[in-house]
C-alpha cells in the first residue's frame, strides 16, 4: 500500500476543507477502501476519516414516517435497531460477517456501488433519498451502473431517507467466500406500490425489474412472476455462476421475496 | 510520523506510525504481540481478528491511527490471570478445536464476542458468528464443539470427528 497522510476530522464541515487536496479519498469502515488500497488499486494522497463524525451516525424516525440513517451508520447499528423495516434488517444482518458489520457503513456501500452490494437494493427498491452536503438524490438517479454513482468529487453521503414499506424482503443467494450476493433481491410493497431491485446479476450493477413489478401490481402472487422471462444477455457471468443460472435465481429469489414479504 | 497511542490488553501503549501502518502490523511488528495473525489480504479469513473498545474487527482492515485513544483486546490478553487458558481456549484444546492453530488466536477473539452477548448459542448461530473466520484444518465441527462444551452447552452426544 503507498503512504498517505491520515485525517479524522470531527465534524462535516472539517472533513470538507479536508477534501480540498486533490488526491484526498474518505475512509467509511475501510472495509473496501483498505482491501482495494492493499492491491493498489487506489493510491489516495490523504485519506479524510469519516468515523469520528458523530452528526454522521445514528438512525431516527422523521415525522412523516420515514426512516433516516446516518451515512457513518455501520452495518451491525441498522441489524441491531428494531425500529427498522424487516428487509432492511435481514440485509444489514446478513452483510459480510460480524467483523465487517462493525467497521462497514452505509454510506460507503452506496458510495461504492459494487455491482454485488446489499444496500444498493434497499436503496432503489424502496425509492430512498441519498442527503449529501449539497443535495438530495433519489436512488432512481444515484445509480449509474458498476461502481459507478451520481456523486461528484469530494460530496459526502451524510444520510439516507428510506420510505417505509408495508411489506418488504431480503432475499440474498449468497457467494460463500466473498459473502456478496451472487443475486440478492429486494422487494417493497407500499399501499399502491411494488418496487423490486435485483442486485449482484447484471453488468450494469442494481437495477430495477419493472416486468416483475407490473406482474405483482396487478396480483401480488409468486404465480404472477411464472410467466416472465429473464434473459441471461447483461447478466454477470464468472466463476460463481455464469449468467444464465443468474438469470434463472433473479427469478426464484423473487419468488422467494413474495413469500417471505413480511 | 504521526504518534498513536491505545491501551491494549490493559496497558497503555505508543508509537509513531505512518498514514498505512495498519493496526495489525503495528500490534504484531512494535508491540511484538505475534499471536494476531495475518492469512489474507482480502479481509475475509479473520486470523487478525481482535477487539476494539469491545467490538470485534480484523485489525488488518483498520489503519493503526484509527485504534488512537481506543482499548484494544487481543489474544495475548486473553489467559487467566493466572496464565491458565481461559474456558474458551481450554475448550478448544479438550475437544481438538485446532490443529495447525493458525486460525485460533482469531476464532478465540470471535467466540469471546459472540458470548459475551449470547451466552448459550445454538450451532446455528455460532457458525453464523464464525462466518469471517476461515479454518484450513478442522472442517469447523470441533470448532462449534468447543464452543458448545464452553458455554456450558452438552457434547457428550456430539461425534468426535
Ligand atoms: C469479507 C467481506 C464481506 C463483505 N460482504 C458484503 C456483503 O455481503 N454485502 C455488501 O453489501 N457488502 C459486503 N462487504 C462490503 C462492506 O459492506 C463494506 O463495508 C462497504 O462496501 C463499504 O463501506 P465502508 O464504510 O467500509 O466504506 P470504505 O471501504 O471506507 O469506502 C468505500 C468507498 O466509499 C467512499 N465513501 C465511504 N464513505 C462515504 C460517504 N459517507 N460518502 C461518500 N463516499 C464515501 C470511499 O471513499 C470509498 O471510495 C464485505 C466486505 C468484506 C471485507
Ligand atoms: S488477515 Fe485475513 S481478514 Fe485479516
Ligand atoms: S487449525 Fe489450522 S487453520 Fe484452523
Amino acid at each position: 500500500m503507498y503512504n498517505f497522510e491520515f485525517k479524522q476530522p470531527k465534524t462535516v464541515s472539517e472533513a470538507l476543507s479536508a477534501l480540498v487536496n486533490d488526491e484526498a479519498q474518505l475512509l467509511g469502515g475501510g472495509q473496501t477502501l483498505i482491501p482495494t488500497m492493499k492491491q493498489r488499486l487506489a493510491s489516495p494522497s490523504t485519506l479524510v476519516s469519516l468515523t469520528a463524525i458523530e452528526e454522521m451516525k445514528g438512525i431516527c424516525l422523521n415525522d412523516d414516517g420515514s426512516i433516516s440513517i446516518g451515512g457513518g451508520t455501520t452495518h451491525a447499528d441498522v441489524a441491531a435497531n428494531s425500529n427498522i423495516f424487516s428487509g432492511l434488517i435481514t440485509l444489514a444482518k446478513n452483510i459480510g460477517d460480524a467483523a465487517v458489520r462493525n467497521r462497514g457503513t452505509i454510506g460507503g456501500s452506496l458510495a461504492n456501488n459494487d455491482p454485488a452490494a446489499c444496500y444498493p437494493a434497499a436503496a432503489l427498491s424502496t425509492g430512498a433519498v441519498i442527503i449529501t452536503n449539497n443535495r438530495e438524490i433519489s436512488a432512481d438517479d444515484f445509480f449509474r451502473g458498476m461502481f459507478e454513482t451520481a456523486l461528484e468529487e469530494g460530496e459526502i453521503i451524510l444520510s439516507v431517507r428510506f420510505p417505509v414499506p408495508s411489506l418488504s424482503s431480503y432475499q440474498k443467494f449468497i457467494q460463500p467466500a466473498s459473502r456478496f450476493a451472487i443475486v440478492g433481491v429486494f422487494l417493497s410493497n407500499f399501499e399502491n406500490e411494488i418496487r423490486i431491485a435485483i442486485t449482484g446479476a447484471a453488468e450494469e450493477g442494481v437495477y430495477r425489474w419493472r416486468e416483475a413489478e407490473v406482474a405483482l401490481n396487478a396480483n401480488f402472487s409468486e404465480g404472477s412472476l411464472n410467466d416472465l422471462l429473464v434473459e441471461p444477455e447483461g447478466m454477470i457471468g464468472d466463476i460463481h455462476a455464469s449468467s444464465e443460472y443468474r438469470a434463472h435465481l433473479v427469478k426464484v429469489m423473487t419468488k422467494r421475496a413474495v413469500k417471505n414479504a413480511s | 510520523m504521526p504518534d498513536v497511542k491505545m491501551i491494549v490488553n490493559g496497558k497503555p501503549v505508543s508509537g509513531s506510525v505512518e498514514g498505512r501502518t495498519l493496526l495489525v502490523e503495528f500490534i504484531r511488528n512494535n508491540l511484538h504481540l505475534t499471536g494476531t495473525h495475518v492469512g489474507c489480504d482480502t479481509s475475509q479469513c479473520g486470523a487478525c481478528a481482535i477487539h476494539v473498545d469491545g467490538k470485534l474487527v480484523k485489525a488488518c482492515t483498520m489503519f493503526a491511527l484509527e485504534a488512537n485513544n481506543r482499548e484494544v483486546a487481543t489474544i495475548e490478553g486473553q489467559a487467566n490471570n493466572d496464565g491458565s487458558l481461559n474456558f474458551i481456549q481450554q475448550a478448544f484444546k479438550d475437544h481438538h478445536g485446532l490443529q495447525c492453530g493458525f486460525c485460533t488466536p482469531g476464532m478465540v477473539m470471535a467466540t469471546a464476542d459472540l458470548l459475551k452477548t449470547n451466552s448459550k448459542p445454538t450451532e446455528h448461530e455460532i457458525r453464523d458468528h464464525l462466518e469471517g473466520n476461515i479454518c484450513r484444518c478442522t472442517g469447523y465441527h470441533n470448532i462449534v464443539k468447543a464452543i458448545l462444551a464452553a458455554s456450558g452447552q452438552d457434547v457428550s452426544r456430539i461425534a468426535a470427528e
